[in-house]
C-alpha cells in the first residue's frame, strides 16, 4: 500500500536525481517530449485547421453569426420588411445585411461574336446588396483585388467573383465555363430569370469562399427591379452579433418572435454543411492516428531512458532497498522523473503552441486552394493530449523501474545476475 | 539478541550446488562488537548478509530479539532493516546524486520523522563522524575515508539495534582505516551493537568477540 510518506520520499529521490542528471540528457529527453507534444497537437490541429479555416472564412465573409434564409419551399423570405424591422429592436445585434440572391448567367463576348461562335457564358449567383451594410459585416471591399468596391449609387455596375473569370480560374469543362477577356470596365450581360441586362465590371472579388467567388454583386435596388421583387422581400439576411453575444441567443430570440415560421434561422454552426462537419471529424481522427505514432515513440523513449537509468543504477536501487527504502518508493521516484520529463515537455510545447504557432498561423494562414489553413488547438483537447502524454510516460517509466526494483536486493547490491 | 541456528546457504552453479554456509550456530548479545574473520571465500560476507536480512538462507533459523525471521515477507524484512539495522559497506554504497546530508537523512525521512528534526539529527550525526564541513558535498567530491564516515553516519543516524559492517576498511588507507575503527570503538562504547566482517587481524582485535569461519563452518569463537 502506497502511503503519503512513500510519495514524499519518492519525490525526494526523484528531485535529487533530476538535479544531478546530465543537463544534455535531460535536455534531450525534454526535447523529445516537446516534439511528441507538438506532433500530438499540431498534426491534427493543422488537418482540422484546413477545414476550420474554410468554415471560419465562410462565417466572416458570408454567413456572419446568424443567417435568415428562405424556407425550402419558398422563393424568398416572406414578410422580410417586418423581420428587418424586428432586427433593429434586438439589442444583441451589431449589424445585419439583407441580400437578394438569384441564380443567373453572365455573358461576355456577346458584342463581338458571330452567329456561329459559341457564346461565352458562365453560371453563378447574382446577389443584390446594400454595399455599406454588406461591407460592415463581411468586409467585402477588402476582397476586391482589381477595380473598386460598389457605392450605393453604382447602377449598372457589378463586382464579379474570381471563379467566374478565366484569368483566375483557368479551368474549362463542359459543365463549368468561365468568362474570357473580362476585366475592369468590360461590359457583360446578366441574365436573371427572363431579364437580360448589360452591366460594367467595376471590381473583381477574390476569396476562398465559393458563395462569394461564384457570385456577381450589384446594388440591391437594381437587382430587386430586375427580378420584379416589388414587395421588398429578400432572399437572405446575414446578422452579426455584438461581441460577447452568443449567436444562439439571437437565433432563439428570432424564433421566439416566430421568424422561424416564415424563414430558416440558423447560426453559423447550424448552417455549416454536414460534409464539412464530417470532414472535420475525419481529419481529427486521421490526426489522432498519426499522433498516436508519436505517442508510442515517446513512450518507448521514456521506457528506454528509464530502463537504462535503472539498470545502470541497479546497485544503488539495491542499496536503497538494503537500508530499508521500500521498492515502491523507488518506483515512485522513477514515475516522478517520467512525469517531470512529460510535464516540462508539455509546458514548453503548450507555450510554443499558444504563444507562437497559433498566433503565427492566425496571422499567416497556410495557403491551401480551398481555404486558409489555421492551427486549431482547443484548450480542452490540448489538455486531454497532455494527459495522454503524461499517462503514457508514467506507464513507460514505471514498467522498467518495476522490472529492476523487483530483482533480489543483495544481487543488486553485489551486481550479480 | 541474535541467535542463528543451523544456518545454511547454497548457490546453484549450473547443475552444481555450492554450499557456502554449512550449518552455522551463532549468538550475539546486545552491545557486543563482533568481528567475523576468515580467508577469502570462507563465507563470512555471506553470513553477514543472512543475519542482516539482506539475503534468504537456504535453511536454518535467524532469531532477532526473539522474533523468527524466516517467514517474514519482503516488505516486512525491508521495514525490519529500516528500523533495526544500519549498514556500512566495503565500497561505502552512498547514493551518488545525494549530498552527505541527504544520504544520512534518508533512513530518518523513511521512518516518517519530521523533516526539520531529521535534518537536525543527520547534521549532528555527521558532526559525530567529523564531517560537519562536508554536509553539502556529494560523494564524488569526498575522499574514500570521508565517504566511509558518511556511510557510518547513515548506518547509525536512526539508532539501529545492530550496525553491520562488511569489510569497512578494505578500500581505505591506513589513516582512514584508523579513523573508521576508532569511530566503531566509540560507538560500541556508547552501547551500539556492531557485527563487522574483516580480514585484518589488527582490527579484529578491537572487537569483543572474534568469530573465525572457514569453508562455511565456524572454526572458533574467541573473546578479546
Amino acid at each position: 500500500m502506497i502511503s503519503p510518506l512513500d510519495i514524499r520520499i519518492g519525490f525526494f529521490l526523484a528531485v535529487r536525481q533530476i538535479k544531478r542528471a546530465s543537463l544534455w540528457t535531460t535536455g534531450l529527453i525534454v526535447f523529445v517530449m516537446v516534439l511528441t507534444f507538438l506532433n500530438l497537437v499540431v498534426v491534427s490541429g493543422i488537418l482540422v485547421g484546413l477545414i476550420q479555416g474554410a468554415v471560419d472564412a465562410t462565417r466572416t465573409s458570408y454567413t456572419s453569426d446568424v443567417t435568415i434564409s428562405s424556407l425550402p419551399d419558398k422563393a424568398y423570405i416572406e414578410n422580410s420588411t417586418n423581420i428587418i424591422a424586428l432586427l433593429d429592436t434586438i439589442p444583441g445585434i451589431a449589424h445585419y445585411t439583407p441580400r437578394y440572391r438569384e441564380g443567373g448567367t453572365v455573358e461576355s463576348n456577346y458584342k463581338d461574336r458571330k452567329d456561329t461562335d459559341k457564346p461565352n457564358i458562365a453560371s453563378g449567383q447574382i446577389v443584390g446588396i446594400d454595399p455599406n451594410k454588406e461591407d460592415a459585416i463581411t468586409h467585402l471591399s477588402e476582397h476586391v483585388v482589381e477595380g473598386s468596391y460598389l457605392n450605393a449609387s453604382d447602377y449598372d455596375q457589378v463586382l464579379v467573383g474570381h471563379y467566374l473569370l478565366k484569368q483566375y480560374l483557368p479551368i474549362e469543362t463542359p459543365a463549368f465555363t468561365t468568362l474570357e477577356h473580362v476585366g475592369i470596365g468590360t461590359k457583360i450581360r446578366l441574365r436573371v430569370g427572363g431579364v437580360i441586362h448589360e452591366v460594367t465590371v467595376k471590381g473583381i472579388v477574390k476569396t476562398k469562399v465559393d458563395e462569394i467567388s461564384m457570385s456577381v454583386f450589384m446594388v440591391d435596388s437594381q437587382l430587386k427591379n430586375m427580378i420584379g421583387r416589388g414587395d421588398n422581400n429578400v432572399d437572405e439576411i446575414a446578422i452579426e452579433a455584438k461581441p460577447g453575444i452568443n449567436p444562439t441567443q439571437i437565433r432563439d430570440t428570432l424564433n421566439m418572435y416566430g421568424v422561424n415560421q416564415v424563414a430558416k434561422v440558423q447560426t453559423f454552426e447550424d448552417a455549416q454543411p454536414k460534409f464539412l462537419k464530417d470532414m472535420i471529424k475525419t481529419f481529427a481522427t486521421l490526426g489522432a492516428m498519426l499522433s498516436s505514432i508519436g505517442l508510442v515513440v515517446a513512450a518507448i523513449t521514456i521506457f528506454i531512458v528509464i530502463f537504462i537509468n535503472a539498470v545502470t543504477r541497479r546497485k544503488y536501487i539495491g542499496i536503497l532497498k538494503g537500508i530499508g527504502i521500500h521498492g515502491h518508493v523507488i518506483e515512485i521516484s522513477y514515475v516522478f522523473q517520467s512525469m517531470f520529463y512529460a510535464i516540462i515537455g508539455s509546458v514548453i510545447g503548450l507555450l510554443f503552441v499558444y504563444l507562437v504557432l497559433v498566433p503565427y498561423f492566425a496571422a499567416n494562414p497556410i495557403d491551401f486552394p480551398f481555404s486558409d489553413g489555421i492551427l486549431v488547438a482547443p484548450i480542452g483537447e490540448t489538455f486531454f493530449r497532455v494527459g495522454l502524454l503524461v499517462l503514457s510516460t508514467l506507464i513507460s517509466g514505471y514498467i522498467p523501474a518495476r522490472m529492476i526494483v523487483r530483482k533480489n536486493t543483495l544481487d543488486s547490491i553485489l551486481g550479480r545476475n | 539478541m541474535i541467535e542463528v541456528k543451523q544456518l545454511k546457504r547454497s548457490f546453484k552453479d549450473g547443475d552444481r550446488q555450492i554450499d557456502v554456509l554449512k550449518g552455522i550456530d551463532f549468538k550475539a548479545e546486545s552491545g557486543e562488537f563482533i568481528a567475523i574473520m576468515g580467508r577469502s571465500g570462507a563465507g563470512k560476507s555471506t553470513l553477514l548478509y543472512q543475519i542482516s536480512l539482506l539475503d534468504y538462507p537456504t535453511s536454518g533459523e535467524i532469531i532477532i530479539d526473539n522474533m523468527p525471521t524466516q517467514d517474514m515477507h519482503a516488505e516486512a524484512r525491508t521495514n525490519f532493516r529500516l528500523t533495526h539495522f544500519g549498514y556500512v559497506f566495503q565500497d561505502y554504497a552512498l547514493l551518488p546524486e545525494l549530498t552527505a546530508l541527504d544520504n544520512v537523512v534518508l533512513p530518518l525521512l523513511m521512518q516518517g520523522i519530521e523533516k526539520a528534526k531529521a535534518y537536525k539529527r543527520a547534521t549532528e550525526t555527521l558532526m559525530i563522524v567529523g564531517l560537519e564541513h562536508r554536509l553539502n558535498n556529494i560523494p564524488s567530491k569526498m575522499s574514500g575515508g570521508e565517504q566511509q564516515r558518511v556511510s557510518i553516519a547513515r548506518g547509525i543516524v536512526h539508532h539501529p539495534k545492530i550496525l553491520f559492517a562488511d569489510e569497512p576498511t578494505a578500500n581505505l588507507d591506513n589513516e582512514s582505516s584508523e579513523v573508521v575503527m576508532k569511530l566503531f570503538q566509540q560507538l560500541n562504547k556508547e552501547g551500539q551493537t556492531i557485527i563487522m566482517v574483516t580480514h585484518e587481524p589488527e582490527y579484529a582485535k578491537l572487537a569483543d568477540k572474534v568469530v573465525k569461519i572457514d569453508d562455511g563452518k565456524i572454526l572458533s569463537i574467541t573473546k578479546n
